[in-house]
């Protein structure tokens, strides 16, 4: 067996990439458990929790420990094995997603090395993120199946209905967006819309199917079923405490982060910017190409960063705005509103480019043998 | 049968499309909430800031020594004859010799309660008091506590301590902003 | 590294698909299966077969197992409640089992395996762009006769689910 080709990856920017995404990732949902008692403490004309370091920054830190040292707890005739594997799951698909997200376009060094800011780049992203969310739902079902409670079970199977139904309308909402960018890469998507014309503008319709789908995905209010407290008291999680609650809750956050992150990279132009490549031009007259390249990735970077936070805000937004849906409304909602009007939408897609043509040209396939790293930079 | 004009019709219509498409109301909703995310926040962060109290707020009761620290309360009992919640028991006693360091006149109470559960409040035994003893103050609260009985406030806690620099500052001597904004709000009242 | 991969991948398929035969509980069945679809997909992953391996995730695991898992959380699942099967649906079991391992033996038996000629092999064969043409050149109305019935699939379980005129709802 080799294991030079292992240890050479190890040692790799790439590896060093995928490390700082799944750190970010963690991260980012940590502070999301802040922002969301910020946000909903404003939303209600409070202040929120500010007593933990300086406005409150260390809060994470202590509701960290206060989970870690509550007592591990399982209820009787549960099944253990089942009952531990259930959140380990939920987490471990909900950090999967992240994987293919494209941060940023490439930093480009000196020596020619090439650091692509994805953690890994494969031609069928959108299908890898969609397949992901779709067993999201195992790590509910499984945690409230083993927990042995009435509550919990019926948690699971409102998770397990609602994820089906609501992955239909998703999936055909992004059929339509398929349609429009003609590839499945993430990055391609995200590099397609450099010119500041993002496929919100083809897509509106798909976009909102898309955005109310991923509420109901993640279990957000108003779609929070699953573990709606005023009927099943906490739902799936139940039975849960300790860490093993803290996880069912992280993945949520984690998957909040995510859907932010999808939805800026397919409808919103990912990590490009208006004027990038006026900013590309104005630099590269004075600096070299390799310094203005790296800026305006840098600059990308951060632009995409500004986009997942206002979505991941704006997931928060909601929460505290709406009630929660009743479940026969959930149900009626998907597949009686939702979903017609996803068909409707890929008709109407397909004739728009029938009749105006498509946004990018016809591409042979030829083509897709040139690595992505060499044309963006000769589009740029 | 209608009674009265302010009651209003509520017909039962189906929604129009607007309403049925749910989005509308969501994002005037939204709108709402957003307005409040900068609106004037209402917490007050307590121990560092405290709500704004009348300086003529009547809170836990203390009984004063007088400047050379002796106390004050002789034990008459009007008191407790004009506390309207008979929240007021007091012993008295004579004063030996020895003790004129102690209390201000010949007769002292022995021991002195004051129900808290039972006070109102009404600042009844601060007008009553001849020797100017007794006193609402305006920083001090009751606190609340686990047992019924920790709430007979007796002489230990009720009495001024000895030393001039560990009483209350606040309360009854007004501060000069207190006293101002109590003379402005007094002369608002006659006005 | 390839190769320990694929024997990886095929251990973990046969375990887990003997395991879905062999647990006593459905629960366990339902994921034993899950960890088998996920095994396949890692073998159309390394047959470079991208797409598949996604749908088969998507559909699968991802759809129809949730479905799978959903009844079975509906049944009681109490070991002493499982009733006794009886002589005659064992025997028709075996002979069920039985006719099918057969038909896989017939259908393997004239199998000549044969490694892929590096020289000829296309390594984007499995690719969606690759895929796409296949389905839409070739195989165009035979795809566009199942879209069809899917749709009218999907349509009929909207309208079964649509309000009808004097329908109570709360």
């Amino acid at each position: 067996m080799d294991f030079s080709a292992l240890t050479s990856f190890v040692i790799s920017w790439q590896s060093l990439v995928i490390l700082a995404v799944f750190g970010i990732s963690l991260l980012i949902a940590t502070y999301s458990t802040y922002a969301e008692r910020v946000v909903a403490a404003f939303l209600q004309d409070r202040v929120g929790p500010d007593r933990a370091g300086p406005y409150g920054l260390l809060q994470p830190l202590a509701d960290a420990v206060k989970l870690f040292t509550k007592e591990e707890f399982f209820p009787a005739g549960a099944n253990r094995a089942l009952f531990v594997f259930g959140p380990c799951l939920a987490m471990t698909t909900a950090l999967m997603a992240s994987a293919v997200i494209p941060f940023g376009n490439t930093l480009l060094l000196g020596n020619g090395d090439v650091i692509r800011l994805q953690a890994i780049e494969v031609n069928i992203g959108m299908l890898y993120v969609f397949g992901v969310v779709s067993l999201g739902v195992y790590g509910l079902m499984i945690g409230g199946w083993a927990s042995n409670n009435k509550f919990s079970l019926l948690g699971a199977i409102r998770a397990a209905a609602q994820a089906v139904s609501y992955e239909l309308a998703m999936g055909m909402a992004l059929i339509a967006l398929l349609m429009v960018t003609g590839t499945l890469s993430l990055r391609e998507i995200a590099l397609q819309q450099y010119d500041g014309l993002w496929n919100i503008v083809y897509q509106p319709l798909g976009f909102i199917i898309f955005i109310v789908c991923a509420f109901a995905e993640t279990n957000r209010t108003p779609f929070d079923l699953p573990e709606c407290e005023t009927e099943l008291v906490g739902g799936y999680h139940t039975e849960y405490s300790s860490m093993k609650m803290g996880l069912y809750l992280f993945a949520e956050y984690i998957n909040v982060f995510v859907a932010s992150a999808v939805m800026s990279t397919l409808y919103f132009g990912g990590f490009s910017f208006p004027g990038e490549h006026l900013l590309y031009n104005y630099l590269t007259s004075s600096q070299s190409e390799l310094f203005a390249h790296n800026v305006v990735t840098i600059l990308g970077t951060v632009t995409l960063f500004a986009k997942i936070f206002f979505f991941i805000f704006f997931f928060m937004w909601v929460r505290w705005t709406l009630p929660r849906f009743r479940y026969d409304q959930l149900m009626r909602l998907g597949w009686t509103m939702l979903f017609p009007i996803a068909i409707l939408n890929i008709l109407l897609t397909g004739a728009f480019i029938l009749f105006f043509g498509s946004k990018e040209p016809k591409r042979e396939i030829s083509k897709e043998a040139v690595p992505t790293e060499v044309r963006t930079v000769a589009r740029r | 049968m209608k009674l009265t004009n302010r009651s209003k019709h509520m017909a039962k219509k189906p929604m129009t499309l607007a309403e049925r498409a749910y989005l509308p109301a969501i994002l005037t909703g939204m709108g709402i909430t957003l307005k409040h995310f900068f609106s004037k926040k209402a917490t007050i962060r307590y121990p560092e800031e405290l709500r704004p109290m009348s300086p003529t707020f009547r809170g836990l009761h203390v009984l004063k020594r007088d400047e050379q620290g002796k106390e004050r309360c002789t034990a008459c009992g009007l008191c407790a004859v004009a506390c309207p919640a008979e929240a007021i028991t007091m012993v008295a006693g004579e004063r030996k010799k020895g003790e004129q360091n102690l209390y201000r006149e010949e007769k002292y109470a022995v021991s002195y309660e004051i129900n808290m559960l039972r006070c109102i409040f009404c600042g009844l035994c601060e007008e009553a008091c001849p020797k100017a003893a007794i006193y609402l103050q305006a920083d001090k609260m009751a606190p609340p506590r686990f047992e019924r009985d920790e709430f007979i406030y007796g002489k230990d806690r009720l009495v001024e301590p000895v030393d001039p620099n560990a009483r209350s500052k606040r309360g009854i001597q007004l501060t000069a902003e207190q006293a101002e904004a109590l003379a402005r709000r007094m002369a608002g009242m006659d006005a | 590294m390839g190769n320990s991969l694929f024997y990886f991948l095929a251990f973990v398929a046969l375990l887990s698909a003997l395991g879905v035969v062999f647990a006593k509980n459905p629960m366990h069945s339902v994921l034993f299966l899950i960890l088998t679809f996920f095994a396949i997909s890692g073998h159309y992953l390394m047959l470079n077969a991208q797409f598949l391996a996604a749908v088969n995730i998507i559909v699968y695991a991802g759809a129809i197992m949730v479905l799978f898992l959903f009844v079975v959380m509906f049944l009681n699942l109490n070991a002493d409640t499982e009733p006794n099967k009886s002589g005659l649906a064992k025997v028709a079991g075996a002979i069920a089992g039985g006719m099918l391992l057969l038909v896989l033996i017939a259908a393997l038996r004239n199998v000549n395996p044969v490694g892929a000629d590096a020289a000829s092999f296309d390594s984007q064969i499995g690719m969606v762009s690759r895929l796409g043409l296949v389905l839409y050149r070739q195989y165009l109305l035979p795809f566009e006769l199942a879209s069809v019935l899917f749709l009218v699939a999907m349509v009929g379980s909207v309208m079964l689910g649509k309000r009808e005129t004097g329908e109570r709802h709360f």
